[in-house]
């Protein structure tokens, strides 16, 4: 039986979401990754509070560079701190920087680039030009500036990291943008007296979530490094605050003698990027009615 | 002995769905030197055919199932890799529908031209070039020496398959599969490209394997003739006894779908009338319909509704559009293109305005000024005796209702996003019509109106065949239940049975609905079936107009002439001449 007519008896509700939740439920390695990254997300959020005991704050040098143990499940670090705790807080600031400034790239770039591609002309090559020129100017001192004008802060990250992150996204945007807008379903949506905006909303981003999907994905990870570029240059978290990044940094000075230090916050971070990519890939086909595989 | 024999092939596809048999059991053989014409409808397996003589059918999912298919003695399917290269390309060659897609862009028509030959070892560079300027000449391009050197974005399509065609003869094969090589072009451009494949073959001596959906094309160029069906041959034989004296009702469906220019239905018969399909323990029986004839002559006992000349719904006069080019971001204007370039015509209520012309001649343009989706230059466009030329999207709003539009490619006026429902009731929610229940009522009964069933409102465009398509988007522009409709080359990407089905839902809705219609297309056939009045158009103007039937009967202008003989000539008379 084919997919319209088993939809056809549960009558209402049977939209683009509702069809492509069911085609993602039907992705295996779409629904592990789900699962691994909820896993990740719950134990950061919740990991902290059940193993108080632990804090990763709490110093204690007489517990320094432990092996993992049936205490401390990835050993300590050189001040004593328990790494499992250390590495569901740096979850934490990770997870949420990634998640937060990819959301503001995503807002900025998919409203500034299908603006400019849905316009074109004049203005899209006005608009465009700007985005050219602050990808010239360097990050780093792009952040730098931030940071003295506004002094120091966690939520200036978010924004310093989405702000920069969205201009590829505009330009991805715009390109798959300007390619759709002369089809003939889209005058056919003008002829039928649509307004610009249900076009552009209802029309041409549904039609372009595929590469807008996979590249959100791929921000996600990327922001995560920068994150940890940045507060190794003293501009992003400080300790004793933490976050993956700076935690395989660490790690990675001591890899010969203390390896766990890097091992575990490297396996949470690469269980992320991975189960990411997977969600990312499920989440383009899901979201393809063509991709249907019955 | 024949050149190429094929014998029991099988074809299948395996896909999540259950096997396609795409190919499923022919034979059939290619002469040294002949034209043998493959018809059928898309979905009949006569490009699959083909693909798997060259070694083109992905594997998997495709599989040849069985039979053998031998070219020259010796056997073309289980041959080596190599062996296989040795003969593509160099004895057998081929050229494909779409001649916009099929040359590589960044790459100059030299290079492409003489690849064939240095990859078979066939001459050294400069020898090459020569070939292929001499090549370039005998497919009748001009400067030759000089355009080789050109980029294909340089040339226009009809052009563009000229370069295919040198492409594809130059290493002087002995078979030429062209796979609807004019299905994609104008038919002025299409005359063009049969006369100059005929010369060629007559000159080169090359056996040529011809895939149509067209019996027309056939007819002006065919030796021989296979009509496939769903994978299987109903019917092969030469050319005249095929149009003598079709023996498969499909043939004969096939045979009386074409509008031709001398008949004059009212509804154009389609496969249907003749071909009756029924199951028999999953296997499809074809089958004739006894009283196919009389059926036909029924249909056209229709009372077509009666039109009143001064009742004018649109009025169109001295309508102007003129595109500026640009250079770049600083430059003003350089130049201006006069896509349309003052017209003027009226179109009664219920009644159907043909617009006839070659591509480029500025009559989609027209079409698009009078519904504002390009603004005009200058000029009148009166709608129910309102002046609406150059409103505003805010003000073209209400009329939007009115005014409706069908686009050429149902492939892309869909969106494939949306479920057939949601494009269908999308455009009254837009305009306040009813509440959601009342719409889903309405898309319902709009999908019976257009011949088909409600069950398909929650599937997807994909899942729909280019006929079916096209008939969801005459139900899209029915939602708003406009008067006026522009079908925009509506038919022409489509097979010409399943064109037959179209224009005759068109003209029924028109006679149910009092609809007003701006029928707009290149085929001269097509127009003369629609439309009451008639106006060709030529770089932007319009060089005649009038009556559809004086028009085709007494045209007075060369352009018009060119344009009528440009229809593929079928009639058993011109066949019987050709071949005898």
């Amino acid at each position: 039986m084919s997919t319209a007519e088993t939809n056809l008896q549960n009558e209402e509700g049977a939209s683009l979401w509702t069809d492509a939740w069911r085609r993602l439920a039907q992705n295996r390695m779409a629904v592990v990754a789900t699962v691994i990254f909820g896993l990740i997300i719950l134990l950061c959020l919740i990991g902290p509070l059940l193993f108080g005991q632990h804090s990763g704050e709490t110093n204690n040098l007489e517990n320094a560079f432990q092996k993992p143990s049936g205490s401390h499940w990835f050993g300590t670090d050189d001040l004593g701190r328990d790494v499992f705790v250390r590495t569901l807080e740096g979850g934490r600031i990770s997870l949420a920087v990634g998640f937060l400034a990819t959301a503001v790239s995503l807002v900025i770039g998919v409203v500034y680039g299908s603006f400019a591609g849905y316009v074109g002309g004049r203005t899209d090559a006005f608009l465009m030009r700007i985005v050219d020129i602050l990808y010239s100017l360097p990050f780093t001192i792009f952040v730098i500036l931030l940071m003295v004008m506004f002094g120091r802060n966690f939520i200036l990250l978010f924004v310093a990291i989405g702000f920069v992150e969205w201009l590829t996204m505009a330009r991805i945007v715009r390109a798959q943008i300007m390619a759709l807008k002369d089809t003939e379903f889209v005058e056919a949506a003008r002829a039928l007296g649509y307004g610009n905006l249900r076009i552009i909303f209802g029309h041409l981003l549904p039609n372009i979530l595929g590469p807008v999907i996979i590249y959100a994905s791929l921000t996600v990870p990327a922001v995560m490094l920068l994150e940890a570029v940045l507060s190794f240059l003293g501009l992003g978290v400080q300790p004793p605050m933490s976050s993956w990044g700076l935690l395989i940094k660490d790690g990675a000075e001591k890899i010969d003698v203390y390896p766990w230090l890097l091992i575990f916050p490297a396996l949470f971070f690469s269980a992320t990027l991975f189960s990411l990519n997977f969600i990312g890939d499920g989440l383009r086909d899901a979201l393809d009615p063509k991709s249907s595989k019955d | 002995m024949p050149l190429l024999e094929i014998d029991n092939l099988k074809t299948y596809f395996h896909t999540r769905n259950g096997v396609v048999k795409a190919v499923d059991d022919i034979s059939f053989t290619v002469e040294k030197g002949e034209i043998l014409g493959i018809v059928g409808e898309s979905g009949s397996g006569k490009s699959v055919t083909v693909h798997t003589l060259m070694g083109l059918v992905p594997q998997p999912p495709g599989r040849i199932e069985g039979g053998t298919a031998s070219f020259d003695q010796s056997d073309l399917l289980n041959a080596s890799t190599e062996a296989q290269r040795a003969l593509r390309g160099k004895r057998i060659a081929m050229i494909f529908q779409d001649p916009m897609t099929s040359l590589n862009p960044y790459l100059r028509i030299s290079e492409q031209l003489i690849e064939p030959l240095l990859i078979h070892g066939m001459a050294e560079r400069e020898e090459a070039l020569k070939k292929a300027i001499a090549m370039l000449e005998k497919v009748g391009i001009r400067d030759a020496a000089e355009r080789v050197h050109s980029y294909p974005h340089e040339f226009s399509g009809g052009m563009r398959q000229r370069v295919m065609i040198a492409m594809a003869l130059i290493t002087d094969p002995e078979v030429l599969i062209a796979d609807e090589p004019t299905t994609a072009l104008d038919v002025t451009v299409q005359a063009q490209i049969l006369r100059l494949l005929k010369e060629l073959q007559a000159d080169l001596g090359v056996a040529v394997i011809f895939i149509t959906h067209d019996l027309g094309v056939i007819a002006e160029l065919a030796d021989r003739v296979v009509v496939m069906y769903r994978g299987h041959i109903v019917e092969q034989g030469d050319v005249l006894s095929i149009f003598d004296q079709p023996q498969h009702p499909y043939t004969k469906g096939l045979l009386a779908c074409r509008p031709r220019l001398e008949s004059t239905f009212k509804v154009l018969p389609t496969v249907s009338d003749y071909l009756e399909e029924t199951e028999e323990g999953g296997e499809i029986q074809l089958s004739e319909k006894p009283d196919a004839a009389a059926h036909i002559e029924a249909l056209q006992q229709i009372e077509e509704p009666t039109v009143d000349e001064n009742d004018l719904l649109l009025e169109v006069a001295d309508l102007k559009v003129h595109f500026p080019e640009r250079a770049g971001f600083f430059s003003g204007p350089t130049g201006v293109v006069k896509a349309v370039d003052g017209i003027s015509f009226t179109v009664p209520r219920g009644s159907t305005l043909g617009l006839v012309g070659e591509s480029g001649c500025g009559k989609t343009t027209t079409g698009r000024a009078i519904l504002n989706l390009v603004a005009p230059t200058s000029g009148s466009v009166k709608f129910a005796g309102m002046e609406i030329a150059g409103f505003g999207a805010a003000a073209m709003l209400p009329l939007r209702k009115r005014m409706q539009i069908v686009f050429q490619d149902p492939y892309s006026s869909l969106n494939p996003r949306l479920t057939i429902e949601q494009a269908l009731t999308e455009p009254m929610a837009v305009h306040n019509i009813g509440s959601p229940g009342d719409r889903r009522d309405r898309a319902v009964a709009l999908l019976e109106e257009v011949g088909l069933e409600a069950r398909f409102l929650r599937r997807y465009p994909h899942e729909f065949s280019g006929g079916q398509r096209q008939r969801i988007c005459v139900a899209r522009a029915l939602s708003l239940e406009p008067e006026f409709i522009v079908c925009d080359e509506a038919v022409s990407a489509m097979d010409v049975s399943v064109q037959a089905q179209v224009l005759n839902l068109l003209k029924e809705l028109q006679s149910r609905r009092n609809l007003t219609y701006i029928f707009i297309s290149h085929d001269l056939s097509v127009v003369k079936f629609m439309a009451d009045t008639m106006a060709v158009m030529e770089h932007g103007k319009i060089v005649e107009q009038g009556s559809a039937e004086a028009i085709y009967a007494n045209p007075a202008e060369e352009y018009t002439q060119r344009l009528i003989d440009a229809i593929p000539r079928d009639s058993v008379d011109f066949i019987r001449e050709r071949v005898g």
